[in-house]
């Protein structure tokens, strides 16, 4: 028995190789690229949150109905959404749609510096302190940006960070109407 | 004509990497002297073709080949020339030929060294090697194909990332993937030491240079990705705990708890089947980085494009090899006994501390960047965890690996007394405390529990360091007295001091200022005066961008003026920050240029960052320690020692 108990010992490493790789698998097949959002083509969750700006003012979803809307969700803390500013800049520019953002746990003072030294590409921003609202749109990582149409459908959804190319070729054709949501 | 001869050539290095393992390591096992000669020919031959197979792609990129997709993809004709070079390794199937480069090198100088081993041992080595080129061979010619044609051709190029043109990245991945692809030799001779079923310290004399210079590589690798992410990130942070950083950190960790348990192994035959497990753990935290990098499981900013089938390529040659080994372990590592005990209080104590909180400092990292996925596993809520966490689990076994250090490297092998030891240390003890209550509270006005506990732990280990050469030195007042091996240990473990002192110092009594200014207006941080100066535009060779000027000034005394700067790139459209950093050892001012707010107006960020040049200084010396202890004589000794004799010979030492 106690040899037994011995061999076991150093089979343990690879015991946890397999489970490690067994994780590894399903996050292969869970690519987070291409996972279908279970919100595009159904409409959006609600939401209605304090802004950024002014605790006491709320951002609501209802607000937006009857035009298309983006929802980016970011933080300071997100290193890829910081790659990912300049750009969101440069789209709240061209002025195609709306912009609004979901900061998500986050630490207030930061986040509006952030805004203040680095551009503000949104028309308000609500303050998710404790990801509830992110949890009820799926949230997996930020950042994450998502497109609702006047209906207030979810037509496209992009996981990580937006670059002009993705942003010109998935979502501008969804705008102009020169494409039927959903985005593929 | 030429991508096809680079695309030949690496289907002939990948015959040859087969027929280097498959007769090594069957000549080893039948114990044929021919065919284990073939090992050092074939393995010449495998990397002269991979050579021939990287100089065509690096040709073609130089030649504004755009028939050729990956150079389309990843370079432009007015990309400057050295960043042309440095775009071969620009994207995924580049990188991947660089990293088969760097294997086939490090074979090569395992061929070359290993000459006075005995045959057979060598011979399975290189044949291990010759295994591990094979699979990232078959990987880059299976799945990622760098030579591919683009049909019809491309007229101009859609140019290098604008975040990878810059210096520190375009030799950040060579010296990264040199590190990585180094413990792959400390793997090989794991490997080879279970197929021969017996390891002693001959084995760990001629593991410990291999794995100390891949080390040494991946010490700089890092530092330098931190470096480049501290200026050109544009934020003035240094490390993001970002997935793709713990990837390189997590073997970095496994690899300096494997160079402290190796040297136990050497010196006192004990922790065998341990350090074992640590050479085939750092190897496979390379690939597992590899992985994580390259399949797009988790979200990072360094993420290469991915594809589904090169995740499942990567997973299935981690699993296959990582498996095998880890089997083979569990097979052999129970036949391996230690030779000798040890008390509580002694030096063989401490370092098994130190692994073990090395190892637990890693868990805790592995934890935090896959925890994403476990959750995703169960179907729990999605989210990952940020720096807070990293931070809070990095230093509960950090401060006690630190605080131990200072006294371990003097602890007596097999029995210390710790009175004796006590007063050895006295002085820097003493000296660490007055230290950490005063000098922050002296130098920059205030003083906290955590950066009394940073400065306590840098001074500390900074002065305990030198302990040992000094006493060396005093005994035979001859500088040669003191061996390289305790000459590098001390560089090392005073870099590791001075990067805490960097980061500690950092940390507490940096200021930081965003804010609007208009011309002439004014920002300060610490005792500094930032004048904004406007800006004006400026044309770069493949990008324009909006200069500023700003004054630095100090009371009266102008400092310097210095010029942050948004580009926007030509092709790709990307708008990019480059800041710019007047540094000094005792400080950096850092500035970045934000966006036009309106009124003449621009957002500013200023920084006042005292020491924060310590934090990469320390790296450079820990891996000049690492090359320091790699010189050392009895390593370079050519002839074959006798167990015993080797064992007596390293007590010595």
């Amino acid at each position: 028995m106690q040899r037994f108990m011995g061999v076991l010992r150093f089979l343990l490493p690879a015991a946890v190789f397999a489970v490690l790789l067994r994780f590894l698998y399903v996050g292969l097949s869970l690519h987070p690229d291409v996972i279908p959002s279970p919100f595009i083509g159904k409409p959006a969750p609600a939401l209605s949150l304090p802004t950024l700006h002014d605790e006491t003012r709320t951002l609501s979803s209802t607000q937006f109905a009857g035009r298309p809307w983006l929802l980016n969700v970011w933080a300071t803390w997100c290193v890829a959404c910081r790659e990912e500013h300049a750009t969101l800049v440069e789209i709240a520019r061209s002025k195609a749609v709306p912009m609004y953002g979901l900061d998500w746990k986050d630490d207030r003072g930061t986040a509006l510096a952030l805004l203040a030294q680095h551009g503000d590409p949104y028309d308000a921003v609500a303050f998710d302190a404790e990801g509830r609202v992110a949890i009820d749109w799926g949230v997996y990582g930020a950042p994450e940006t998502f497109l609702i149409d006047a209906d207030g459908t979810v037509v496209c959804k992009q996981i990580g960070p937006l670059d002009m190319d993705t942003w010109r070729s998935k979502f501008l054709p969804l705008i102009s109407g020169a494409k039927k949501g959903p985005c593929t | 004509m030429i991508p096809e001869l680079g695309h030949f050539a690496l289907i002939l290095a990948f015959c040859l990497a087969l027929a280097q393992a498959g007769f090594a390591l069957t000549g080893a096992h039948w114990n044929r002297v021919a065919w284990m000669n073939v090992a050092r020919p074939a393995a010449a031959g495998q990397f002269v073709f991979v050579a021939l197979s990287f100089g065509c792609l690096a040709w073609a990129f130089l030649h504004n080949d755009f028939t050729v997709a990956y150079v389309a993809q990843n370079s432009n004709s007015a990309l400057p020339a050295p960043y042309k070079v440095a775009a071969v390794w620009g994207a995924h199937e580049g990188s991947l030929l660089l990293w088969v480069l760097v294997q086939a090198i490090w074979t090569i100088a395992v061929c070359a060294l290993s000459r006075s081993l005995p045959h057979r041992f060598a011979a399975r080595v290189i044949g291990v090697l010759g295994l591990v080129s094979a699979g990232f061979m078959l990987f880059a010619l299976a799945t990622s194909n760098a030579f591919e044609r683009l049909v019809p051709a491309a007229v101009e190029g859609r140019d290098l990332n604008p975040i990878l043109q810059d210096p520190a990245l375009a030799i950040h991945p060579p010296v990264l993937y040199t590190g990585y692809v180094g413990f792959s030799v400390a793997f090989a001779f794991a490997i080879a030491a279970m197929l021969e079923g017996h390891l002693d310290s001959a084995w760990a004399r001629w593991t410990r240079p291999w794995t100390t210079g891949a080390w040494c590589f991946l010490t700089v690798g890092i530092a330098l990705g931190s470096w480049w992410a501290y200026y050109e990130l544009g934020w003035g942070g240094w490390w993001f705990w970002d997935a793709v950083e713990n990837a390189s950190f997590m073997p970095w960790l496994a690899g300096t708890a494997l160079i402290h348990s190796l040297a136990v192994t050497e010196k006192r035959g004990l922790f065998k089947s341990w350090t074992l497990l640590l050479a085939i753990t750092a190897f496979s935290l390379s690939l597992l980085g590899t992985f994580l990098v390259r399949s797009g499981v988790l979200i990072s900013v360094h993420a290469f494009a991915s594809d589904p089938a090169r995740g499942k390529y990567i997973l299935l040659f981690l699993g296959t090899t990582i498996g095998i080994a880890l089997l083979l372990y569990a097979w052999r590592a129970p036949r391996l006994k230690s030779e000798a005990g040890f008390m509580p209080v002694s030096r063989e104590t401490f370092l098994l501390a130190n692994n073990v909180l090395l190892i637990v400092a890693m868990a805790l990292i592995l934890l935090g960047t896959l925890y994403p996925l476990f959750l995703d596993y169960f179907g729990l809520v999605k989210q990952s965890v940020g720096p807070p966490y990293f931070e809070f689990v990095f230093l509960i076994p950090m401060i006690p690996l630190v605080l131990l250090l200072g006294a371990g490297m003097h602890a007596a092998w097999k029995r210390a007394d710790a009175s004796e030891l006590l007063r050895f240390v006295r002085v820097p003890l003493v000296l660490a405390l007055i230290a950490a209550v005063a000098v922050p509270w002296l130098v920059y006005g205030r003083n906290t529990v955590l950066t009394a506990v940073g400065v306590l732990a840098a001074v500390w280990v900074m002065a305990s360091a030198w302990l040992a050469p000094i006493s060396r030195w005093r005994q035979k007042r001859r500088l040669d007295a003191v061996p390289r091996a305790v000459m590098g240990m001390s560089l090392a473990h005073f870099g590791l001091g001075v990067f805490i002192l960097g980061v500690t110092i950092a940390k507490s009594f940096s200021v930081e200022q965003d804010i609007p200014l208009q011309r002439a207006q004014s920002a300060h941080a610490g005792a500094y005066e930032f004048v904004f100066q406007g800006v004006e535009p400026r044309k770069g060779p493949n990008y324009e961008a909006t200069r500023g000027t700003i004054e630095v000034r100090h009371g009266e005394d102008m400092v310097t003026i210095l010029h942050p700067e948004k580009r926007t790139y030509l092709v790709q459209r990307n708008p990019m920050t480059e800041s710019d950093i007047d540094a000094s050892l005792s400080r950096d001012l850092y500035v970045a240029l934000g966006e036009d707010v309106g009124n003449n107006a621009w957002s500013v960020r200023v920084q006042y960052k005292p020491l924060v040049r310590l934090i990469w200084l320390g790296a450079l010396l820990m891996a000049c320690g690492g090359l320091v202890a790699v010189s050392d004589r009895r390593y370079r000794r050519a002839t074959v020692v006798a167990p015993e004799a080797a064992r007596s010979l390293a007590q010595e030492a």
